[in-house]
């Protein structure tokens, strides 16, 4: 292995031999995963195929057992940069227990750039854009309880893309979001790509975001079984309810319970 | 005004708005990350310190202060490591520190339980100028902490997944948080009592959650509400010689119960007026737009 240091550019996130439990179920059996500069990654897989944890391992949510994980070169214990990492966990909803303005959240995804917590005034005009970027600056004001859930799925992205971030990762951002606000999503995705931002996405189907996606790794039992550009046919094949059965998993005799994309 | 005459009103006028502010102060974090009873458990591990305070002739406000903390450590710990039957434990905490009070009190030289109730259910009349001291440093201390870092703690109590990912201390603040709340927990001892502070904390914030669509105005109608119920039932009890402890908490309820009623035209109004922003292409009505087809996005 090539030390990465040595690289003019290194990958944004990288994964060696990453390994994880919850409880002490294997969920992660060894992962190798690199994301490069620019790329658009996604993460697909069946339900309970580690494809979450697999992202809460690099975000540090869940702790590795064994391999280790790279964020911008730096090993992610020692990693410190987080305003260079926007962050959309899954969630169906951003509202807490208390009422909060959307503008309240979207602040908060500011806080890794704002010094001790305090919003000047270019940090305002960050959530602003933000808002902007999602479609959402004329709800600035609103309750989030009074969204729609696909408004606050836009709210959570805002939220990630507020500290203007190098790396997006999201966590199923399509889950339950209404189709209007699947274009909208789509296509501030594809600016943020167009501006050089990183991506690492879970997906359960590659949906309007296909044309975006440079590379798909498929995950299955906590093992990567796929690892390259995303299959032509995986587009009619996500059809949920399809189970697709992929050529690099075939010869693994136990049948896909819930469709790889299910 | 014959009522600030008299120095042990003064005191009790004085504590009370402090727990007027403080309590809601807190209680909004402890609402808003969904753990509103946390203020009761403190309340019962407070106890064993208000115990241990007659049994070691110690303060015990500063007994209950130190016993209430580590209470509080030791539940965000259970929080982190015991991810299975985490309420088991909890209770447990809580009912023993209720049942380690009785007990110190009653093995205390000249105890009996009698000496508990002025804690458990608040006493203004007994507010010495040392508890108002005492009372006045932890005040202070709970407003640095809920309005200084307002926007980390709000961060965390609203999405503690998110928080850890823009780089916030995100244990520090949850430890932060349950401190706080036991240091609050300990100012309101003595003018609502052990078993009513959670009631101080909660009830106004979601009475102020009747009317308010941002966490700042929230904070702020809480704070408010908190405050004049305090002043209010430490005059009524004045006055009608009824407990403050209880009366307060009452007083709460009755506002929250007004602000609800108040409040159900004003969300219709809110509805109705969001309704008309909507833009023109989103109709209200069922409408299946032409080119969609709506069983494509069934899932099985």
């Amino acid at each position: 292995m090539i030390p990465t240091e040595d690289l003019v550019s290194e990958p944004v996130v990288s994964l060696r031999g990453a390994r994880a439990e919850l409880g002490s179920r294997p969920v992660l059996r060894g992962i190798d995963l690199t994301v490069d500069h620019g790329e658009v990654v996604a993460l697909l897989g069946a339900n309970g195929s580690g494809k979450s944890t697999a992202i809460r391992t690099v975000i540090g949510q869940v702790p590795l057992t064994g391999g280790e994980i790279r964020l911008f070169g730096t090993p992610r214990r020692d990693f410190r940069d987080w305003a260079r990492v926007g962050y959309v966990p899954q969630r169906t909803t951003a509202a807490g227990g208390v009422p909060a303005t959307v503008t309240e959240i979207v602040s908060s995804g500011r806080l890794s750039r704002a010094r001790f917590g305090v919003l000047r005034k270019a940090d305002r005009e960050a959530v602003r854009r933000a808002l902007e970027l999602v479609g959402m600056a004329d709800h600035a004001k609103d309750s989030v309880n009074a969204l729609s859930g696909g408004q606050h799925q836009r709210v959570l992205i805002a939220r990630a893309l507020a500290a203007e971030p190098e790396l997006l990762i999201m966590d199923e951002p399509m889950a339950g979001v209404d189709l209007a606000s699947q274009e909208v999503l789509a296509r501030t995705l594809r600016d943020q790509v167009a501006s050089g931002t990183t991506v690492l996405l879970v997906l359960h189907e590659l949906g309007p975001l296909e044309p975006l996606i440079d590379r798909a790794v498929v995950l299955r039992d906590g093992c990567v079984t796929h690892d390259g550009p995303p299959p032509q046919a995986l587009g009619q094949h996500a059809l949920p309810g399809h189970d697709h059965v992929h050529p690099h998993a075939a010869h693994d005799a136990e049948p896909i319970r819930t469709g790889l994309l299910s | 005004m014959d009522i600030l005459n008299y120095a042990f009103m003064q005191r009790a006028l004085l504590a009370a708005v402090l727990v007027g502010v403080t309590a809601p102060a807190v209680g909004i974090y402890l609402v808003q990350r969904r753990q509103a009873l946390m203020g009761d458990g403190i309340g019962h591990v407070a106890m064993t310190g208000v115990g241990l305070g007659f049994l070691l002739s110690a303060s015990p406000v500063w007994m209950a202060m130190a016993v209430s903390v580590l209470g509080t450590v030791v539940m965000e710990l259970i929080r982190w490591y015991g991810k299975t039957r985490g309420d088991i434990a909890l209770a447990m905490l809580f009912y023993g520190g209720m049942a380690a009070g009785v007990m110190f009190t009653n093995l205390a030289p000249g105890g009996s339980n009698a000496n508990l109730m002025s804690y458990l259910f608040g006493s203004l009349s007994t507010v010495s100028p040392a508890d108002v001291t005492a009372i006045c440093c932890l005040a202070a201390f709970v407003l640095l902490i809920t309005v200084g870092l307002r926007r980390q703690l709000f961060a965390v109590s609203q999405d503690e997944e998110f928080a850890r990912v823009t780089g916030l201390p995100v244990r520090a603040l949850n430890l932060l948080t349950a401190i706080t709340a036991a240091v609050t927990v300990t100012v309101a001892m003595r003018v609502v009592g052990l078993l009513l502070v959670s009631a101080l904390m909660v009830v106004p914030v979601a009475a102020a959650q009747q009317l308010t669509r941002s966490f700042a105005a929230t904070f702020a109608v809480a704070v408010a509400i908190g405050v004049s119920v305090t002043i209010g039932g430490t005059v009524t009890s004045y006055y009608q010689d009824v407990p403050p402890g209880a009366t307060i908490v009452l007083l709460t309820i009755g506002a929250f119960i007004a602000l609800t009623v108040l409040a159900t035209p004003l969300a219709r109004r809110r509805a109705r007026a969001l309704a008309a922003r909507q833009p023109a292409g989103d109709p209200a009505e069922c409408v299946i737009p032409a080119g969609r087809e709506p069983d494509s996005k069934v899932g099985v």
